[in-house]
């Protein structure tokens, strides 16, 4: 039994810090230690940067143009990523239909959405939620009705990430309302562009502009942005949603969140002492840190049962939840640190945080459903 | 980066948990537990013939010290089934404590006879009202002409009846709470001027108040130079009683979630219920964070000592502290009222992660001692 990374990672490991040091813009930089916006241009020239580098592509085999890098490796790149401020890749191209396509999609799909990901020219968003279809996901209605060579779409997905600067959407939709719900949904690819489409966004509860619907009437998509089978969607997803949760523990991020939440409490004051310094706020820093350290090696165990090829999978909803917690419980600590201060909702506030990171247990499957996954397949209830 | 065993090692592990479950399963365990003794001197003599007596001991003694992976393996089989033998009281802090400090020929003269299992040496070092502080120690010991006594209480002494032999930590110099001035003296259990108070403990293990009245004794080492291998000594005992939880956080949980599938309330499983599902879903996560920590432990306990072995080790055992007070509560819980039964084994091993949460600092504890070592780590 061994802990640590052999000389060859270590040794990857200096070299994607020396990259990062070097190549992330420093404004961008800030910009992300400090907790604010980052751009859209901020996010698209670091995926060039990288694409220059032959690193568009960190979770993507060698043969559709990615690095080829093992699970420890891509997770070595995302941990010094997060540690060292750089804006977050989008997941949604990368994590999401990306490894969709390569499985399932047709060669010509491959050939013309795979390298336009990597190079960000195409920026992907994900269309699976509804009003009326959340953790029931395979309840959705957006409808797609085949027409000659085009499908149809008529219908409205709802928490659309980042929509607003996409120009790609993949979609689940209905094609077949007769049979059960799992067995009736397809996986389509939409032009943003497309006669039809709206996007509407959704004001959150920090101010900030993250979300938005997305509504389709007489939306035409050719039938060759079909991905696999028609009603074969749900397989599809579910393949999909065991990839956007590779890493979603994001240790690296709440190490560097986590350290700055020691320096905000270490400036603080009380009783004429560092607050950091008083045993009730220590104690409760304390018990994060030994949490995540503990996350830190639940991940590398799930790394080192992924690396060996055996079972991947439910593993992954433990870590959701722990690493969720682990998160929201740093930017409550940050902002109680700063006392009456964390009123003041300003760009980059604490608070605003703290407002934020309220989602992260509810998306990506609410840590509910992660407990369901367990139950289900872990526990066998 | 390694999670899995070697052969050699899964060897071992299979070979110690096949034993167990043959040989001490919950009827046979529950008479050793009956017993006047409370432990049973033909499994210790089995476990020294599989050779679990020596992982601490160095090659000069025929061991295989560290053992980092053999020993958390077997403390894992060990919890799992709540033994009642001193074998983390004598084959790990015992040996380690003789192994780090005694001179060559007294580890030539310890060590080979407790690994055989023909002696049973244990620690005597907490003391009443010091709880769980290492360096506290205000039993002392004299020198005069050529030989040693010791005069002290120390309380919650594990397998003193067991014991024949007694490792006393006693001042030499210094006040009570300096780590210098500490040192290590081998008393004969039965020897003049010992007096044993002994009782059970929460979980069964048999224990001891210890009075020393100028009871003589040998010192192990230097003079005053004790804490060190102590600290040594009693972090490898933390890795180990780690180890020794999730054994039992994993025999707990898989007893509870079996349980729930076999009781029926109002027309099905019980397991079919979502609160209950969820609830042995955070058991889950307690359990697979504190093996995490448990491996953490391991790895650090065989270091050199310094700030980030203790602080590794603390945080393990909040991490697992934590655990054993959830897990083993909830899986209580979910039984229902066989959980609160002497008659099966889940208050059993609850009344085992109980003790183990405490064993060698509880959580509180531990995470003011993670702060500690982690402002100095941190230079704040």
């Amino acid at each position: 039994m061994d802990l640590s990374f052999s000389a060859e990672e270590l040794a990857f490991r200096d070299e994607v810090r020396a990259f990062i040091e070097t190549n992330v813009p420093a404004d961008t930089r800030r910009k992300v230690l400090e907790g604010l916006e980052v751009s859209a241009g901020d996010t698209l020239r670091w995926q060039q940067t990288l694409y220059k580098q032959g690193w568009g592509g960190p979770n993507w085999p060698k043969e559709f143009g990615g690095t080829g890098w093992d699970p420890v490796k891509q997770y070595i790149f995302e941990e010094e990523s997060a540690a060292a401020g750089t804006p977050r890749l989008l997941p949604f191209g990368l994590k999401m239909v990306g490894p969709v396509l390569m499985r399932f999609g047709s060669i010509a799909q491959q050939k013309r959405f795979l390298p336009r990901i990597l190079s960000g020219e195409h920026w992907w968003a994900q269309g699976y939620s509804e009003p009326g279809a959340g953790s029931d996901l395979a309840s959705l209605k957006t409808r797609a009705e085949r027409k000659g060579e085009h499908y149809v779409v008529n219908g409205q997905k709802t928490w659309i990430t980042l929509a607003q600067h996409a120009n790609w959407i993949f979609c689940l939709v209905r094609t077949d309302p007769a049979v059960k719900k799992q067995a009736g949904i397809s996986f389509l690819l939409i032009d943003m562009k497309s006669p039809g489409v709206t996007v509407r966004p959704i004001r959150l509860l920090d101010g900030s502009r993250e979300v938005n619907e997305v509504w389709f009437e007489d939306v035409e998509v050719p039938v060759e942005n079909l991905v696999g089978d028609e009603n074969g969607g749900w397989t599809y997803a579910k393949f999909l949603l065991g990839h956007e949760r590779t890493n979603i523990a994001g240790v690296g991020g709440s190490k560097r969140e986590l350290a700055r939440l020691k320096r905000i409490a270490s400036e603080e004051r009380k009783d004429g002492k560092p607050l950091l310094a008083d045993p009730g706020f220590a104690a409760r820093v304390a018990q994060v840190e030994v949490e995540l350290m503990a996350l830190e090696i639940t991940n590398l165990r799930v790394l080192a049962a992924e690396a060996e090829r055996r079972a991947p999978g439910p593993e992954a909803s433990l870590l959701k939840i722990k690493g969720t917690e682990i998160q929201q419980a740093i930017s409550e600590l940050m902002m109680h640190a700063i006392g009456p201060r964390a009123l003041a909702l300003r760009p980059g506030a604490l608070a605003a945080t703290y407002l934020n990171l309220r989602k992260t247990s509810i998306y990506g499957g609410s840590n509910e459903i992660q407990k369901n996954i367990i139950a289900q397949t872990i526990l066998g209830l | 980066m390694r999670f899995t065993p070697t052969p050699e090692q899964q060897q071992l592990g299979d070979m110690v948990q096949r034993f167990l479950g043959e040989q001490y399963g919950f009827e046979a365990r529950r008479k050793i537990l009956d017993s006047r003794e409370g432990w049973s001197r033909e499994v210790w003599s089995k476990l020294a013939e599989l050779g679990l007596l020596s992982l601490q001991l160095p090659e000069e003694q025929g061991g295989m010290a560290p053992a980092v992976v053999e020993t958390l393996l077997t403390a894992s089989a060990t919890g799992k089934a709540m033994l009642l033998e001193p074998w983390v009281s004598s084959a790990i802090i015992g040996t380690v404590l003789i192994r780090e400090l005694g001179s060559a020929r007294q580890r030539e003269e310890m060590l080979p006879a407790m690994a055989a299992g023909e002696r049973i040496a244990v620690p005597a070092h907490f003391e009443p009202r010091a709880r769980y502080d290492l360096r506290f120690v205000a039993s002392s010991a004299r020198r005069s002409g050529g030989s040693w006594t010791v005069k002290g209480v120390k309380s919650v002494v594990l397998h003193a009846p067991a014991a024949d032999v007694l490792l006393v930590s006693a001042r030499t110099s210094g006040a009570p709470e300096e780590p210098a001035g500490v040192s290590l003296l081998a008393v004969a259990r039965e020897g003049p001027g010992v007096s044993l108070s002994p009782y059970r403990t929460l979980d069964g293990m048999c224990a001891a108040d210890v009075e020393l009245a100028d009871a003589p004794g040998t010192l192990i080492g230097a003079e005053g130079a004790a804490f060190a291998g102590l600290a040594t000594a009693f972090d490898q005992g933390l890795a180990v009683r780690c180890a020794e939880a999730v054994g039992a956080l994993q025999a707990i949980l898989d007893a509870t979630v079996e349980y729930t599938k076999t009781r029926q309330q109002f027309g099905l499983p019980i397991a079919r219920f979502q609160a209950l599902q969820h609830r042995m879903a955070d058991m889950l996560i307690h359990v697979e964070q504190a093996r995490s920590m448990s491996y953490l432990a391991a790895m650090r306990a065989a270091e050199p000592p310094g700030r980030e072995r203790r602080r590794a080790l603390a945080a393990a055992k909040v991490v697992v502290g934590e655990a054993c007070r959830f897990v083993g509560q909830q899986a209580v819980q979910l039984h229902g009222g066989m959980g609160v039964t002497d008659e099966i084994a889940v208050s059993h091993l609850f009344r085992r992660l109980t003790a183990l949460e405490m064993a060698l600092g509880d959580t509180a504890h531990h995470l003011e001692q993670f702060v500690a070592a982690s402002a100095e780590v941190e230079g704040t």
